[in-house]
């Protein structure tokens, strides 16, 4: 047991998954992972690099990434954004690569120092054209520890960017935390044949200098990495089935906790930071006679439809609070397709819900879907 | 310098063949200098890493027979130094366009200078965004014309010699597709250098900027560079140079070659001192 804080933990999650490559730029409320790996990797014979800005950062780590290195980087909000076009890049080239952003108030320059959750569509869909990403969170110190290397593991599978979305209170906080044994997954080695395919379809990654001289591009690629004709359809088939090998393991992909569901009549739908006050909030409103329970999603994206559809299937209305003015909830409300009502709960203001907060929310909605409960005057 | 029948077959990648670049472009001139060079090394071309940017420059890494990226507009530098950083033992060679270089990428370009990481940067200066269609380029003359300067440029050009000595780079030369005969020297003097390297060689694109400025077709565009050129006395240090000789014309040659602490070198100390034991590769 040690007091370590959420930056910290990343850090040495990182170093845990085998991470021996980082770069970055810093930012506040990020700066602690950068300057822990600057200290972890030359004692770990990994490397760390200062680069210009964040573009320079994510371009190097991916870099990295086809030097032979499993590479991160982290930042926050104005340097997630100057790094979407090289996750694109890394999407378009099946790198494996993992960026966290530790979200502060925002846009632009915003609230440097205090809690946000804006970027949890632009995490999804930040950069421009289809592609798919696999974008994680955590409320607890203990659980950035866990999805760091989760992080690592599922990038290494699905050959696409993992995204891990920090905010600045998880980022700066510190807990008594015994670090769990998690399973770093290894990458696998091709077999390199005269039929070996670098971008063929559940392909390893890998690395320059194994005997195999890839074409890396961002330019649409059939399964060889070469820009040939009818690059549009292969890069199409390319895609699909990144999308394919996700949907088929979704139940992997998705890490969640759930709390009082079973005759739940509100479900409060939460993630990241937000979890914490949401689960004392259940605990009173079950004190108050509600039937409330939580659902708390650590994977954002994919999209667990399936999964919200089977939590929220006894639920009358389900609550979604987020530190942002609506973002998450857009996604809930189409996968229950108006089966039952879905209400946003927003702030930006660079606090965090008290549970009373999330506890009135819930019953204003309970009473607005005519959900019986002790009666209050 | 490649004699007629010099086979730089086992340099190429065939498949890609024929080269997406106009007849007459430049570009072909200084992939085949860098082939060349990379022959005269007899570098083992499967720890060899070609790494570029966007651009009809950019292209490049696709025609070498090498571990290739073809990365985002300006970044390739980036991309290069996290390469190079883990795995040291890869040549790391990187095809930039002026717009690329010094545009876009012009603060990667400064910083891979100022850290001195042993990358060689091959800019491909044809003083203008060629695959865009003929927009004017940092590099872009005063006065001359783009279809975004149609009256003529008003922004003085970088001097890209000057700004990559300025910036650190350790091997500084600048050449032109004219001098075949120099070239390929001074990109293998440059991959042979333990540092970062930058060799700007003059490139003539006669679609745009031939066009453009009514430089006429490739052969007379050769003859344009020869013209406003002036080779250094040859591959030696800098020579003083009278400002009459010099009154229109670029020096080309060899600026600098100097040894200075390397950066992934700098790296390894680093890694020692830490007691990190053997640096990834
Ligand atoms: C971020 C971004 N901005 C703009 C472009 C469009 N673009 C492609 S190539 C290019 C300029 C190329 O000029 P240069 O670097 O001089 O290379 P050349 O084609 O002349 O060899 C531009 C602006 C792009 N691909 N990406
Ligand atoms: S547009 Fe200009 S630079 Fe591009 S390939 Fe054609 S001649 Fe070369
Ligand atoms: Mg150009």
């Amino acid at each position: 047991m040690r007091l370590v804080q959420g930056n910290e933990a990343v850090a040495l999650a990182a170093v845990h998954a085998g991470c021996n490559f980082y770069s970055g730029y810093p930012i506040t409320p990020a700066t602690e992972i950068m300057e822990m790996m600057a200290r972890q990797m030359p004692k770990t014979g990994g490397v760390f690099v200062q680069m210009e800005d964040e573009i320079g950062s994510i371009a190097a780590a991916i870099g990295a990434a086809w030097g032979g290195a499993k590479a991160m980087t982290a930042t926050s909000g104005p340097g997630f954004s100057l790094m979407q076009e090289n996750i694109g890049y890394a999407c378009m080239t099946q790198t494996p690569v993992v960026v966290v952003d530790s979200q502060r108030g925002g846009p632009s320059t915003g609230l440097p120092t205090l809690p946000a959750q804006g970027e949890v569509m632009q995490a999804r869909y930040g950069t421009h054209g289809d592609h798919e990403v696999i974008v994680l969170t955590a409320a607890s110190v203990v659980e950035a520890y866990r999805m760091t290397v989760e992080a690592f593991n599922l990038s290494e599978t699905y050959r696409v960017p993992a995204i891990l979305l920090l905010d600045a209170v998880l980022s700066h906080m510190r807990e008594n935390v015994e670090f769990p044994d998690v399973p770093v997954r290894e990458r696998l080695k091709p077999v390199i044949d005269e039929n070996f395919l670098p971008f063929g379809a559940d392909a390893p990654f890998l690395p320059f200098g194994s005997g195999h001289h890839t074409v890396v591009t961002g330019m649409s690629h059939d399964e060889t990495g070469l820009p040939k004709a009818l690059a549009g359809q292969a890069v199409q088939r390319i895609l699909k089935g990144v999308q394919a090998r996700m949907e088929r393991d979704a139940r992997e992909i998705t890490f969640y906790h759930e709390l009082a569901l079973d005759d739940a009549d509100i479900v409060l739908l939460t993630y990241g930071i937000t979890a914490r006050a949401a689960r004392e909030a259940v605990q009173l409103l079950r004190a108050d006679g509600i039937k409330a329970g939580l659902l708390d999603l650590q994977t954002l994206w994919p999209f667990p439809d399936w999964l919200v559809q089977e939590k929220t299937r006894q639920a009358k209305a389900v609550l979604v609070p987020e530190l942002n003015l609506g973002q998450y909830v857009m996604p809930v409300r189409a996968a229950l397709a108006g089966r039952c009502p879905v209400q946003p709960l927003g702030r930006c203001d660079g606090e965090l819900f008290t549970p009373e907060a999330l506890a009135d929310a819930a019953k204003a909605l309970a009473s607005s879907v005519e959900i019986g409960g002790v009666a209050h005057d | 310098m490649t004699k007629p029948g010099v086979d730089l077959t086992p340099y190429l990648r065939q498949e890609m063949m024929p080269t997406v670049w106009c007849p007459g472009c430049g570009h072909g001139i200084i992939a085949r200098g860098i082939a060349t060079a990379l022959m005269s090394l007899g570098l083992d071309m499967d720890q060899v890493a070609v790494v570029g940017g966007i651009g009809c420059s950019g292209r490049a890494p696709f025609y070498f027979e090498a571990n290739a990226m073809h990365t985002t507009h300006g970044r390739a530098l980036a991309y290069a130094t996290g390469l190079k950083m883990v795995n040291p033992g890869l040549t790391v060679i990187v095809p930039m366009g002026d717009g690329d270089s010094m545009a876009i990428g012009g603060n990667h370009l400064i910083h891979a200078a100022r850290r001195n990481i042993d990358i060689t940067a091959v800019i491909f200066n044809n003083s203008i965004y060629g695959m865009t269609g003929g927009q004017a380029a940092p590099t872009s003359p005063l006065d001359s014309r783009s279809t975004t300067s149609p009256m003529g440029s008003i922004e003085p050009a970088f001097d890209t010699v000057e700004l990559a000595l300025a910036a650190g780079a350790t091997y500084v030369a600048r050449t032109t597709t004219f001098d075949f005969q120099e070239m390929p020297q001074l990109i293998a003097g440059a991959i042979r250098h333990h540092g970062f390297s930058v060799v700007e060689v003059l490139s003539q694109c006669p679609t745009y900027y031939g066009r453009l400025n009514k430089l006429g077709e490739a052969p007379d565009m050769l003859l344009y560079e020869r013209d406003r050129t002036k080779l250094l006395e040859a591959f030696g240090p800098l020579p003083e140079i009278t400002r009459e000789e010099m009154v229109g014309k670029l020096p080309i040659g060899l600026f600098r070659d100097e040894e200075r602490p390397e950066y992934v070198d700098q790296y390894h100390g680093l890694v020692a001192r830490a007691g990190g034991g053997k640096h990834a590769s």
